[in-house]
């Protein structure tokens, strides 16, 4: 098969494109190009451009691929905004461009890529976008045109066949020589496996606009040709461009954007590692639910020009002023106690099964300090990350604190995500090394997470070797015993990924710097008067690991940390004992136990307990109530609950005293007054439950909260955009974060909670938040708890009530005649329906937070006449 | 006003002359309303017609066949030429303007309608002869809308109230006679519209046609309910037994679909029990986006459904 065939202009009606915007573009010697391009509109606009986007598609598609692009590029400048140009050509021998019957490999599709922005004029400056194999030609072309290069932006792509990785399976195939002329031209599956990779899947209408300049096998040689020009092998003859390329972009000092959609079974993580690592500091976001199709799955037009402005436009971005206050190394209180017999950690149930295990400042000085020195020389550099898959307790706190002393950025994610979350979350962060016990490493190793493997324990050789584990902290021990050290981090380098709990979407990396959790403990130590010598109870994870660097003697209770609601009140009588604590950190999962499980307490336990001076429930609001539980059993404590999320752990608090003078009629959870150096502002909901308005601190006015705090976090893992909505910079250039709940502030300065933004409702009768009347429901007899969900559209959404009775009924149902109308009664708001239900759906990792979209999914279906199934 | 004589027409017809209209009726018998001039006929018939809109400055449309069964002949006859007659009339007498009653079930094709606002008639896909006729006889309408005859069709949900012998007059007679089982879970969401509420929604409607004309209307009182819950509210208003025994919805539907053809081949004037119409009514969501409703013709339901609830059951001396 060959075949010439002029270029054409595609046929009217392909959904979504603009036929005014096409053009034929000859280059003589080489064939006539279709291209995209809206350089004529914006001459006519006569509005000054500020540059061009040379937009370069893969294999498969053609410039449709950019449509979004070119038409939102268009409708910006047409409406005043920044004129950006948009090219966007298709390859030769592809799309609607000449077939001109010649085999191009990679460097001939670079040069001619030159020859055509020269008959263009394109003198610069100019943005390099490319898709799949369509980014090695654009960034073939950025690295021989530096001179007019101003950005880069890179959808699923790559320049280099990263060390170790095969070529993936579905192009094995496809390059088979058997397979490859008919799988690529001679029958449309290649294509048809290419559009199928959407997710959502693609629209009748624009399926078939991709396949419009490739409905004979004749028009889809040059697909076949691309596939087999995939540099492979060493030995491909399009290798050596490909190298050149790789290390040309490497020089590249341009600001530079990379989209990314995780789903993508060609352009694996490992690709946008290897790109990341090329490019000067990239922007990067990666959409978890999209796929290689990235630009058709979201919206990536609006980031693009977005980012455009940011980076490229006349106002770049304001740095934060820096936090100015110096502070102590996280492991300052290690260094200074690192003759101390006393004793550091007491774990009363330590893995194994025998007895309390004491471990004093001396030993865990030590252990840390060989570990990371051991960590330095088995290769663990700063900067690397490290997932660490250990349960809490003395190996998660010495692997912590070893890590951080190295520079090393800590990969924490809860067990609470489950399996899947668990997996979809490590896999995102990367990490170049995994520190876990047994069954994080099997995990790890069946479910092919990243990284190189490190055991807490020694494992037996068949063992290690099955799971492909290279050392353990023994051996590390052993490797550091010397304790030499590498230099100590910079407060500004990344410590740790934390991830959220990934009740709302999938889980997200919140970042930290050194500077941003030495500043939250002393957040901690500051606000609840803990330092050294201070007995502190943990029964809340994130909060006991900082107990090492505020110098308390820690206690981890007998519990079960995956479920921290079986921690009983003899457990935390027991820990407070083995510390003489006078400190107790619970999740609200936990108070509720605690509290439920006192009549059990031995008089003995209940002496231990009125040593307690502190005590809190940290993770969610808890009811006054649960409070009042609380004092009750530690009669010296003050109870107090801080508000705070992964992204900023301790903004409020409220003591008790606090919850019992707050107004019970007001909207909402009372989370009491900004700790110090905290502030706290409200962007105001509009009418659609938007919160748009101009971050304030007024009182009355309900909408999303803002907080800014040295210790609030530094960014989002890889989710550029996430990191962008949830960013909003006061006019001191000072950043602050959105919460994604809403509350109000009110006359005394004190912060109330009404749900997450996510879940306000929107009905005819304007904006509804979920907690206060949640609130109020709950307080009726004979209820537990309840949740508010919504059903039908936005702007006309009913509110409905779903609660849990006490005792708690056997099958979902409609509430009876007399229940409905006590609830609709102290709702105070017209409720469409109230159903009862026997478990209330949660957020694992608290078992608090009621999940109000799968509530209102579930109750959306039940109220349309379907099953009455469970939520 | 046509059709007078039933629980909408006489509501309809004491909105309008709070509003300080003179009302005329139109309807077969005598419409029972004290101090209103009344022409007697039947829609299919011209003469009378005529003589009723002569000298008219607004026609409030509301006569119409209403039947879960019957002959689809005498559904054609009211429904749709009746209408067509109407309008002819109307528009030969210089009547301004004509507020066309129609039925939510004029564009529901058996699929739940969850916060929908008012879709186009589907005649093609209305479900049972009462709907599809409605759904011809509101196209009629509104084809007929111009500068001069200004039409809006308004069509109420589900209406209910005191005197009602329609609907609450049904459920009743069949959860008294034990006959009323709730489809599925009995969770499927309905609205409905307090008859005081569908009077001054017509009303509204006729005061705003010159800036409305050529648009349709769903009317509720916008608090959608359970159907378990709004039976067993007017059950309760009635004191008849609280409808407590089940149907799945599935068997409902095809049980309506059966009796619907033996019905179909044996004429006679009774209903059928169940039809495949009113078993998917029952057992799938109705309810509707408001907004558009309330915001252009400036009306609000004055009577919650709580509020109707107790003057129903007033109306049954409890």
């Amino acid at each position: 098969m060959s075949g010439r065939a002029p270029a054409v202009l595609p046929p009217a009606g392909l959904a979504g494109l603009d036929p005014a915007l096409s053009r034929l573009v000859t280059v003589p010697g080489d064939g006539t190009w279709h291209v995209l391009d809206n350089g004529p509109r914006l001459a006519e606009l006569g509005v000054p451009v500020r540059g061009t986007l040379l937009c370069v598609h893969g294999n498969p598609t053609w410039s449709y691929l950019w449509r979004h692009l070119v038409r939102e590029a268009t409708a910006a400048a047409e409406a005043g905004g920044p004129a950006w140009r948009v090219v966007a050509p298709d390859q030769l021998e592809m799309g609607f461009s000449e077939r001109t019957g010649e085999t191009r490999r990679l460097a001939r599709r670079v040069e001619d890529l030159g020859r055509l922005t020269d008959a263009l004029g394109l003198d610069g400056p100019v943005v390099a976008v490319g898709h799949d194999w369509g980014g090695a030609v654009v960034l073939g072309w950025a690295v021989d045109h530096r001179d007019r290069l101003a950005g880069i932006v890179a959808l699923n792509t790559a320049v280099h066949q990263p060390e170790g990785a095969e070529v993936p399976a579905p192009l094995r195939l496809a390059l088979h020589p058997a397979l490859l002329t008919p799988a690529t031209a001679g029958t449309p599956a290649f294509l048809a496996t290419t559009l199928a990779l959407a997710s959502p899947p693609l629209a009748p209408e624009v399926a078939a606009a991709f396949r419009a300049p490739y409905r004979t096998p004749q028009r889809r040689l040059g697909i076949r040709d691309f596939v087999a020009d995939i540099p492979a092998t060493p030995a491909h003859p399009s290798r050596p461009e490909l190298d050149r390329i790789a290390d040309g972009v490497r020089v590249l000092d341009v600001p530079s954007l990379i989209l990314w959609g995780a789903r993508d079974p060609v352009f694996r993580d490992r690709y946008l590692d290897d790109l990341a690592g090329r490019l000067r500091s990239p922007r990067i976001h990666r959409f978890p639910r999209a796929g290689h199709l990235v630009s058709e799955d979201v919206d990536l037009a609006g980031p693009i020009l977005t980012w455009l402005d940011e980076a490229l436009g006349a106002a770049p971005a304001e740095q934060a002023p820096p936090d100015g206050e110096a502070r102590e190394p996280l492991w300052s209180v290690l260094d200074r106690m690192r003759d101390s017999g006393e004793p550091a950690l007491v774990e009363l149930a330590p893995p194994g099964g025998k007895g309390p295990r004491t471990i004093s400042w001396r030993l865990l000085a030590r252990r840390v300090e060989e570990l990371a020195a051991g960590l330095s020389r088995s290769g663990v550099s700063a900067g690397d990350r490290v997932s660490l898959l250990v349960q809490p307790g003395a190996d998660l706190t010495a692997a912590l604190y070893a890590c951080l002393r190295i520079g090393a950025v800590v990969v924490v994610a809860d067990a609470g995500l489950g399996l899947r979350g668990l997996s979809r979350a490590v896999t995102s962060a990367r990490p170049e090394w995994v520190i876990g016990a047994l069954p994080g490493l099997a995990a790890s190793r069946l479910l092919g997470w990243p990284g190189r493997r490190i055991a807490v324990r020694r494992l037996p050789a068949s063992l290690s070797r099955a799971l492909r584990v290279e050392t353990s902290f023994p051996d590390l021990a052993e490797l550091g015993r010397d304790r030499r050290l590498p230099p100590e981090p910079e407060p500004s380098a990344t410590a740790a990924v934390l991830f959220t709990s990934g009740s709302t979407g999938p889980a997200k990396g919140v970042v930290y710097t050194h500077a941003q959790l030495q500043a939250l403990r002393d957040a901690l130590a500051r606000h609840y008067g803990i330092g050294v010598g201070t007995g502190l109870v943990a029964g809340f994870a994130p909060f006991a690991l900082l107990g090492p660097a505020l110098g308390a003697r820690s206690a981890s209770p007998d519990m079960d940390v995956t479920s921290p609601a079986t921690l009983t009140a003899a457990a935390v009588a027991d820990a407070v004992a083995a510390v003489q604590g006078t400190a107790v950190f619970l999740s609200p999962a936990a108070v509720r136990n605690v509290v439920a499980t006192a009549d059990a307490l031995t008089p003995e336990q209940r002496t231990a307990l009125t040593g307690v001076r502190t005590v809190l429930s940290a993770g969610a609001p808890v009811a006054r109530e649960l409070l009042e539980g609380i004092a009750a059993l530690l009669p010296n404590a003050t109870p107090s609950t801080p508000y705070g999320a992964t992204e900023g752990l301790l903004l409020t608090a409220a003591d008790l005293d606090l919850l019992r003078a707050a107004d019970a009629g007001a909207e909402g959870v009372c989370v009491g007054v900004p700790v110090e150096g905290v502030r706290v502002r409200i962007a105001a909901l509009d009418e659609t439950g938007a919160a748009t308005g101009t971050p304030g601190d007024a009182a009355g006015i309900t909408g999303e909260i803002v907080v800014s705090a040295p210790h609030v976090r530094d960014g989002y893992d890889r989710l550029w955009l996430t990191q962008r909505e949830a960013d909003w910079r006061d006019p001191d250039g000072s950043r602050w974060h959105r919460m994604g709940d809403v509350g109000h502030l009110d006359e005394q300065g004190r912060l109330w909670v009404e749900g997450r933004l996510v879940h306000v409702l929107v009905t005819a009768d304007g904006v509804v938040t979920p907690v206060g009347r949640e609130q109020r429901i709950g307080a009726l007899a004979g209820i537990a708890r309840a949740g508010l969900a919504g059903v039908g559209p936005r702007g006309t959404q009913q509110p409905v009530a779903v609660v849990e009775t006490d005792p708690p009924a056997r099958r979902p149902r409609l509430a009876d005649a007399a229940l409905a109308a006590r609830v609709r009664a102290a709702a105070g708001i017209p409720l469409a329906a109230v159903l009862v239900v026997p478990r209330l759906p949660t957020d694992i990792r608290h078992n608090s937070k009621v999940d109000r979209t799968r509530l209102s999914h579930w109750a959306e279906e039940v109220l349309a006449g379907g099953r009455m199934g469970t939520p | 006003m046509t059709g007078a004589s039933g629980l909408l027409g006489r509501a309809t017809v004491g909105a309008l002359r709070r509003d300080g209209h003179q009302v005329r009726t139109f309807q077969r018998g005598p419409s029972g309303i004290d101090g209103v001039d009344e022409v007697r006929g039947a829609l299919p018939d011209r003469a009378p017609i005529a003589r009723a809109v002569d000298g008219m400055d607004a026609v409030v449309h509301l006569a119409a066949k209403v039947s879960l069964a019957g002959d689809p002949r005498d559904f054609m006859a009211v429904n749709v030429a009746g209408t067509r007659n109407l309008l002819e009339a109307a528009r030969e007498a210089g009547v301004h303007r004509f507020v066309q009653v129609s039925s939510p079930s004029v564009a529901h094709t058996g699929a739940s309608i969850v916060g929908r606002d008012a879709e186009r008639a589907d005649p093609a896909h209305a479900r049972g002869e009462y709907a599809r006729t409605k759904a011809l006889g509101e196209e009629l309408a509104l084809a007929a809308d111009s500068r001069d005859l200004r039409v809006v069709a308004v069509r109420p949900h589900l209406v209910w109230g005191p005197g009602d012998t329609q609907l609450v007059a049904r459920i009743v007679a069949r959860a008294r006679a034990g006959r009323l089982p709730l489809l599925g879970s009995g969770a499927a969401l309905i609205d409905s519209t307090y008859i005081d509420n569908a009077a001054s929604a017509l009303a509204a409607a006729l005061a705003r046609a010159d800036d409305v004309h050529g648009r349709a209307y769903v009317v509720t009182n916008g608090e959608p309910r359970p159907v378990a819950e709004l039976l067993g509210g007017i059950c309760a208003a009635a004191g008849a037994p609280v409808p407590s025994w089940r149907v799945p919805a599935a068997l409902a539907r095809t049980a309506g679909t059966v009796v619907e053809a033996v019905w179909r081949a044996r004429p006679g004037a009774d209903e059928p029990p169940m039809t495949r119409f009113l078993a998917e009514q029952l057992s799938t969501a109705h309810w509707f986006d408001q907004r558009r409703t309330r915001t252009e013709l400036r009306w609000t339901p004055e009577v919650p459904l709580d509020e109707g609830l107790r003057r129903l059951a007033a109306s049954f001396g409890r």
